[in-house]
């Protein structure tokens, strides 16, 4: 078979895999994606809640694509370290960089470093097995939670801290985190925003989770939505239905039985608005945070232009547990890729790498870390377009013969590095499986990099 | 023998004979009505893709719009992320009026989903959703474009 073009993925998340999955349609296109982990998929394994399966059938889609012929997956490779871009550009036609949001954005308050604050990115990282994150170890042991910001991200890890431990044992939320929360002392937990009702970026599925959760009763200040039910006719329909349901919970008055559940509930979860983090305050041995300040905030402004304008007023609130879930952020991973530090991503025009020739990059990477999987996967099958376009105008030069993964690879040897095959992965995957089984689990993830290799080489 | 015997005798063999006749006819009859209601079993329908073009195909067991794109393997790419389980909007289709009142009503959770999907319409269903019977023979169902926009205009909603 004559290859015409040769491309490098890196990054082996649901951006890479959906721009594997367009490119690998065209015959004379060869795809290898390089991951750092030697497990696939990103955060459809470390993102997505535990409680969410159905949202991971993408897995199924993403390992067909890995076992095309054309395509090859290469896990244990560090891409920036253990090979730079510009080496893979010498192998490959073209490189895609689709490598995701691996930090996050920090509140800048004193108190952020005390102990019993973490940004939500580690905390999901825990309850789902990412390597980095197994010896986080977060206290649960304090009545009252507080979540910075409002997104879906926001509403899982409420909705984890909250569930019965009965529901989360059947899922594969790693044993540590099932453990931690089966002892957990946290019965309240509050989702707090700088803006108002009308601004929550969650989506309805979740709040609809969230007002279902079996033992929990919503708490919240009517005063917090005052004028919002008059907005409701002027409202698009998303909004419209999610701010209904927002009101539901916060105010309406329940009937019998709904009454009767929520006076048994022992736990309980609220909004709170237009707050702003302005100091997380210490214990009295200054080692652990104890309580959370907040500006008071007012609405300026209306339509897409709110804004959020401090009051002057403060607010603490006494808490043993703050999470920061402010929005993820790329990093820099290659001093050869151009990064607009202040937005945080490659800057890009559909998707075509600035000022780089045969650079391209697609998902969080290339658009900044909001937005489902369909959104990713869109914009996956929008750079793969622009790159099957330039390879078609010519713009991209592919009559020169590379070596692709051959080259590489002979790179990687020297350098001690070796990668893990999707066979190999599917080692991991048996094992996982297995050991999920003995416990009704869907699996039980490894938590160790070296456990993982010994498993994929046996 | 005598003609009183022979007779009776001639009488039991007729009736098992026209016993057998009915049996055999009750089976004729069952089988062909079976394969009347086989054969309406299959359902026409006409999708408009993306790209404009039709695709005319037919459903084998009366299944939802989801699995007859999956079991044609009908070139419309991103079509039913989540496998029909109401987690994603990405099987998105929209129908003609007359063809959407006829159906039943919309679940919360399919409404949920359905207010994430671009360009959502009065008329618009999640193809997982649309279970194919008769009265949907001839259907004609469009897939809407999609499009990548973070900041959306009309604050159609929230996004991560």
């Amino acid at each position: 078979m004559h290859l015409t073009a040769k491309v490098c993925i890196v990054g082996g998340g649901p951006a890479g895999f959906y721009t594997a999955q367009h490119l690998v349609k065209v015959s004379d296109v060869s795809v290898d994606i390089y991951e750092r982990l030697p497990v696939p998929f990103g955060l459809v394994r470390f993102g997505v809640a535990p409680d969410h399966p159905e949202v991971k059938n993408v897995i199924n889609t993403f390992t067909q694509t890995a076992q095309h012929a054309r395509c090859s997956f290469h896990g244990n490779v560090r891409v920036g370290k253990d090979v730079t871009v510009e080496e893979l550009q010498e192998a490959y036609h073209a490189v895609v960089l689709s490598y995701g949001a691996e930090g996050n954005r920090t509140m800048g308050v004193p108190g952020e470093d005390l102990a019993g604050v973490y940004s939500a990115k580690d905390f999901v990282g825990w309850y789902n097995g990412l390597p980095r994150n197994s010896e986080l170890r977060p206290d649960l042991s304090c009545e009252t939670a507080v979540i910075l910001g409002q997104g879906n991200v926001a509403l899982d890890v409420a909705r984890i801290l909250l569930s019965p431990v009965d529901i989360l044992k059947k899922t594969d939320i790693t044993q540590h985190a099932l453990d931690a929360l089966a002892e957990s002392s946290v019965r309240r937990v509050l989702i707090v925003g700088r803006r108002g009702p009308l601004q929550v970026a969650c989506t309805i599925k979740e709040l609809r989770e969230m007002v279902n959760l079996p033992g929990t009763r919503p708490e919240m200040e009517a005063s917090e939505f005052e004028g919002i039910a008059e907005t409701l006719k002027s409202l698009a329909r998303p909004r419209k239905r999610l701010t209904e349901l927002l009101l539901k919970a916060a105010i309406e008055t329940p009937g019998e039985e709904e009454l009767e559940r929520r006076n048994r509930a022992e736990r309980a979860w609220g909004f709170r608005f237009l707050r702003k983090p302005l100091e997380v305050l210490p214990s009295t041995d200054l080692i652990r945070a104890a309580g959370i300040r907040l500006a008071v905030n007012r609405l300026e402004g209306d339509g897409e232009g709110v804004r959020a304008v401090a009051t002057g007023e403060v607010e603490d609130v006494e808490c043993g547990l703050v999470i920061s879930s402010i929005g993820y952020k790329s990093l820099l991973i290659d001093p050869a890729v151009p990064f607009d530090a202040r937005k945080a991503i490659i800057p890009n025009t559909m998707g075509r790498v600035q000022q780089t020739a045969g650079l391209y990059c697609s998902g969080w990477v290339k658009r900044g870390p909001t937005g489902v999987i369909a959104t990713t996967m869109n914009d996956s099958f929008d750079t793969a377009r622009t790159l099957l376009q330039d390879i078609g105008k010519g713009t991209l030069d592919v009559s020169t013969v590379k070596p692709g993964s051959q080259g590489v690879s002979a790179l990687l040897e020297k350098r001690g590095v070796k990668p893990v095959s999707f066979s190999d992965w599917e080692k991991i995957d048996s094992e996982e499986t297995r050991r999920g089984e003995i416990k009704g689990k869907p699996r039980e993830k490894m938590l160790d990099v070296g456990e993982m290799l010994q498993v994929a080489r046996a | 023998m005598s003609c009183k015997l022979i007779f009776s005798w001639v009488q039991r063999q007729a009736k098992m004979f026209f016993f057998c006749i009915m049996l055999f006819v009750a089976h004729l009859k069952r089988t062909l009505v079976l394969s009347l209601i086989l054969s309406e079993e299959k359902v026409t329908v006409y999708f408009i893709n993306r790209d404009g073009r039709k695709i005319t195909t037919s459903s084998a067991k009366g299944d939802s719009l989801l699995d007859l794109v999956v079991e044609q393997n009908l070139d419309i790419e991103g079509f039913g992320a989540c496998e029909g389980t109401l987690a994603c909007s990405t099987c998105h289709v929209i129908l003609d009026q007359k063809v959407y009142n006829q159906l039943g009503p919309i679940t919360d959770e399919e409404n949920d989903m359905l207010d994430l999907a671009f360009g959502l319409t009065d008329t618009s269903r999640l193809g997982c959703q649309v279970c194919l019977s008769r009265d949907l023979e001839g259907i004609t169902v469009r897939v809407p474009d999609r499009v990548n926009d973070m900041r959306r205009s009309d604050d159609t909603g929230p996004t991560l």
